[in-house]
């Protein structure tokens, strides 16, 4: 059901149990993203981006109530794997993942040539340590860092080459899907054009697919080839970003697109009026109901994905 | 006509002493380094910079809360800064601060009434009365009605948006001439950042205010002020209308910081940018000569490495803090 080499989540769902209920952090995502392309997944926050994230890495609190689905990888479904497969063959290894502020995720006592090869050493036991410091270095490289850097401890790095250090480190052992959240936000404006610039060159020279969660949009444009608008839980449009970022259709992602502001072009700014739905008991039916314009009687029943065309799909009454 | 000046700094300095153990002084950090400017009635104004670069102790300069080490400001003709480095309390009614983070802000064990009604009893309103009348007034002003809905409520059952209309509400309540925003959107999602913006914009129209604005999202300031400063290693380094800066760029870091913004555009993807390397300047350590010439790729030998950059004014309003601008 799968064609080789790409990513596809069919009926991805992770829910948490909190003491006031069950947190539908992940609803029914299905998506399929073509090997070598980059997804951006954009949304407000608490809108399921970072869960969506860790359910596909499989890097899950302890509090899960229900993780069900199914994650394709290179053909494989991946969430039948057992924990410890998972971690000897898919996590580094097929996915690597740079957490939200992972600039400060760095072992403060370890040089940081020693942190960033370690996954490459404990993935494959044939690998020498000189062996894997070339391949650091290498990488190093790619992403900008001084070679020299590989002796430094993390606290005599800036921020912005902290965070160039620690996506090196998801690069190394050369993943297929390397998975990104808000890899930019803590950084500045500079840097953060910078890294974007590292990132881009990375994905024009090789053949890594990237997932990037971010809530700021403009950034997300500078990598994304396909984009997922997440709400409530849920992916409520799915499409290629030449047509997103141009021609939004889902009725929330139209109003999410038209409150990012722009610096060379005059344009009407709308915000969003009300607030998104609590995830514990969420509304039956279409989520952004409540605060649509178009909303009309048969939101009240749960919206089908539809398939428009091109590539694009939309959770919307409107397009069905 | 142009209005009248509200506040006007000269030469200001804010430095902060750095010791080791408690004795031997290591040098000063240079937060604000020398910034003059003049705010108009009914202006806003964006000071514009990445972290670090003095934007906020400069706001938190001109709210009085840090002494200036130099340099003089005035407000509404008034001088601001006696022999002891202090405000009068007179400027502490005219002037409101707006928070970064709203949820830290706020007493978290004080409801919207108590918190809004915390300055009043500070400067002597007392009558419960007024305070009631005011309290009202303000909270229909920052669009959280209905009112008794709202005023019972504790920080943490409020929206970030609603925590950040509380916020404003109180840097509003004592009705001050002067707002000074520090970051008022940066902890906010982007649909409920417009919503504020908006709100600020149309409180400063409706009732004639002044309000600085400080962020590091140069994206936002054409929605929201009339004239940009950008600052750069404690010194402000380009100021202009904000379609003078954006179509006139003249400095090089503001050019930079303008290349390194996007708008949403699927066409970025195949688009790499041009962006100095290297960090902004230690302010305890300031480079000689202009502050950004490290980084600079237009800079001259023994010019910019060595001299600071006066202020040039190549077009009327636009002054620019670069030797580039010497010719004109």
């Amino acid at each position: 059901m799968t064609d080789n080499g790409s990513l596809q989540l069919r009926n991805l769902r992770l829910y948490f149990r909190t003491s006031a209920g069950v947190v539908q952090a992940v609803d029914d995502v299905s998506l399929t993203l073509p090997r070598g392309d980059t997804l951006a997944v954009v949304g407000e926050s608490g809108c399921g981006k970072t869960s969506l994230a860790r359910a596909v890495l499989r890097l899950l609190p302890r509090n899960v109530h229900t993780y069900s689905g199914q994650v394709w990888l290179n053909g494989v479904n991946v969430m039948e794997l057992s924990d410890e497969r998972f971690r000897e063959r898919i996590r580094w290894a097929e996915m690597a993942f740079v957490s939200q502020a992972a600039m400060n995720s760095l072992n403060p006592v370890m040089r940081v040539g020693d942190q960033v090869i370690e996954p490459v050493l404990l993935q494959d036991k044939k690998v020498s340590r000189e062996q894997a410091l070339g391949q650091a270095r290498e990488t190093f490289r790619q992403v900008g860092v001084p070679s020299d850097f590989l002796t430094r401890y993390a606290f005599e790095l800036s921020g912005g080459m902290r965070q160039r250090v620690v996506i090196a480190m998801a690069l190394l052992t050369r993943p297929d899907l390397v998975v990104l959240d808000e890899p930019t936000s803590a950084l500045d404006v500079l840097t953060q054009a910078n890294i974007m610039n590292v990132l881009k060159r990375i994905k024009h020279e090789h053949d890594t697919s990237f997932i990037l969660i971010t809530h700021d949009i403009a950034i997300s444009s500078e990598l994304a080839d396909w984009v997922g608008v997440m709400y409530a839980g849920q992916l409520v449009e799915f499409a290629p970003s030449r047509h997103l970022y141009l021609d939004p259709l889902q009725p929330y992602s139209k109003r999410l697109m038209a409150s990012v502001p722009s610096l060379r072009k005059d344009k009407k700014l709308e915000f969003i009026s009300g607030q998104p739905p609590s995830l514990i008991n969420p509304p039956t039916g279409c989520r952004f109901s409540a605060r649509c314009e178009s909303s009309h009687d048969r939101c009240a029943a749960e919206p089908p994905f539809v398939d428009v065309g091109d590539g694009r799909l939309v959770k919307c009454w409107l397009f069905a | 006509m142009e209005q009248e000046i509200l506040l006007s700094a000269k030469n200001l300095r804010t430095w902060f002493e750095l010791r080791r153990m408690v004795f031997a002084r290591i040098g000063f950090v240079r937060a604000v380094d020398g910034v003059s400017f003049e705010l108009r009635r009914g202006e806003a104004i964006a000071i514009v910079g990445e972290s670090g670069c003095g934007k906020s102790t400069l706001a938190r300069t001109i709210l009085g809360l840090h002494p200036p080490t130099d340099g003089e400001m005035t407000f509404a003709g008034e001088p601001l800064i006696a022999r002891n480095r202090r405000v009068p309390r007179w400027y502490r009614r005219e002037v409101g601060y707006i928070q970064q983070d709203p949820y830290g802000a706020l007493l978290p064990f004080m409801n919207v009434r108590r918190i809004l009604c915390e300055p009043l009893i500070v400067h002597g309103i007392k009558d419960p009365r007024e305070q009631d009348q005011r309290i009202r007034a303000v909270l229909e002003a920052v669009k959280l009605t209905p009112v008794e809905e709202y005023q019972d409520k504790f920080p943490h059952m409020l929206s970030g948006g609603q925590q950040q209309r509380v916020v404003i509400a109180r840097a509003k309540i004592l009705n001050p001439q002067l707002l000074v925003a520090d970051e008022p959107v940066s902890m906010l999602d982007a649909s409920v950042r417009v919503e504020i913006l908006q709100l600020l914009r149309a409180l400063q129209q409706t009732h004639g205010l002044s309000v600085i604005y400080i962020t590091h999202d140069l994206s936002t300031v054409r929605h929201f002020a009339e004239r940009i400063m950008v600052m750069y290693g404690g010194k402000i380094i380009e100021q202009a209308k904000v379609a003078d800066l954006i179509d006139d760029t003249r400095h090089p870091y503001t050019k930079a910081l303008l290349t390194a913004i996007s708008d949403p555009d699927p066409a970025n993807t195949e688009k790499f940018k041009t962006i100095p390397a290297g960090e902004p300047p230690s302010l305890l350590h300031p480079p000689p000569g202009c502050r950004f010439h490290p980084r600079c790729d237009h800079r001259i030998e023994g010019l910019c490495d060595v001299d600071e950059p006066p202020e040039f004014e190549p077009t009327p309003g636009h002054r620019v803090a670069c030797w580039l601008e010497r010719a004109s």
